[in-house]
């Protein structure tokens, strides 16, 4: 459908970089700002008393839990790290899966 | 929403384990359709973005936040089966590298997150759709309003699943109350976030956006007059 548009506004390659962009300062940078309180089912758990229910993560002392760099001290530099680190696994996982599906549904049509 | 380790009982989870892998395997062969040399760029870059954005808690009420679950957005922009697999590549590395969810509950977790909100996320998005006047600002009230929905959904989801394999004693209408409650808040959040960036994409880019496929398709047909002629 891109011959049907006359103009894109944005090449596709500039509009997923800007994309890439803003996911990496949102997890890198913005997260420091994000509330520390817990989500609303935590919350719920807590008021109801299921809170005790929850068991340790096996994934619990890997070395980004809980969105901190294990080794970096510096609290927002931690944060940041583990934040950046997630969005390039995500962008990677997910784009190779996207272009994995793509070339098979070329080919079988 | 992350549901943790523990709060359910093996079968329980074994089952939504189940549950969603079958689910995520029809998706594997729905998102073929959905994405062409367009869309595919698109995966990774709606995975990466709601990978981000659900690290931003913000604050609901008193000592509570909430933070977007994306279902809807995703379903939105790339289309619900590819959602699927988006939501599930999220809260796969959530819960095997960052401890966000429990690894046993990830079956739950890509339940409750990567499908219901998709599913009624899309659902509501395509019934609206045809409500709605056909303008390009529709598909972002649309998604407002399904993002709205989606999350409320799944938190009454949760409570189905609580209601069955549930291992500390709770009053069912008690949780379903607070649930609900607590849900309804966050998914205002859900609604005002997933409506900006639908917005957003459709402001520089609405040929990317799955959801407004043959909604655009009259309006690139209008004929565009040359009236800079006219005006000198």
């Amino acid at each position: 459908m891109t011959e049907t548009h006359p103009k894109p506004r944005m090449r596709t390659k500039a509009f997923v970089v800007t994309g890439v962009v803003v996911a990496l300062i949102l997890a890198g940078v913005v997260s420091a700002l994000a509330s520390a309180s817990p989500d609303g089912l935590n919350r719920v758990a807590e008021d109801l008393g299921f809170a005790s229910a929850e068991r340790k993560s096996a994934t619990a002392d890997s070395p980004l839990a809980d969105y901190s760099t294990k080794g970096v001290d510096h609290e927002f530099l931690s944060g940041g790290l583990a934040g950046v680190t997630g969005v390039l696994v995500v962008l990677a996982v997910g784009s190779g899966l996207g272009y994995t599906l793509r070339r098979r549904s070329r080919k079988g049509s | 929403m992350h549901v943790p380790d523990g709060f359910l009982d093996a079968p329980t989870s074994v089952a939504t384990g189940v549950a969603a892998a079958a689910v995520v395997g029809v998706a594997l062969r729905g998102a073929r359709r959905e994405l062409d040399d367009k869309t595919a760029p698109l995966t990774g870059l709606v995975a990466a973005f709601v990978f981000a954005v659900q690290m931003l808690n913000f604050p609901v009420g008193a000592g509570t936040s909430g933070h977007l679950l994306g279902g809807a957005l995703a379903a939105v922009l790339v289309g619900p089966w590819t959602a699927i697999l988006c939501m599930t590549v999220v809260l796969a590395v959530q819960a095997l590298f960052f401890a966000d969810g429990g690894v046993t509950a990830l079956g739950t977790n890509v339940t409750l997150m990567g499908i219901v909100t998709v599913v009624v996320g899309w659902v509501v998005y395509r019934q609206l759709l045809r409500l709605l006047p056909n303008r390009p600002s529709s598909v972002a009230v649309a998604a407002f309003v399904a993002a709205l929905l989606s999350v409320p959904a799944s938190a009454l989801a949760f409570v189905g699943l609580y209601a069955v394999g549930g291992t500390a004693p709770v009053p069912l209408s008690a949780l379903a109350a607070a649930m609900l409650g607590w849900h309804v808040l966050i998914g205002l959040g859900e609604a005002a976030i997933t409506a900006v960036t639908v917005g957003s994409v459709m402001a520089v880019r609405p040929d990317l956006v799955y959801g407004a496929r043959g909604y655009l398709a009259a309006k690139s047909l209008v004929i565009r007059s040359t009236s800079t002629e006219a005006s000198s």
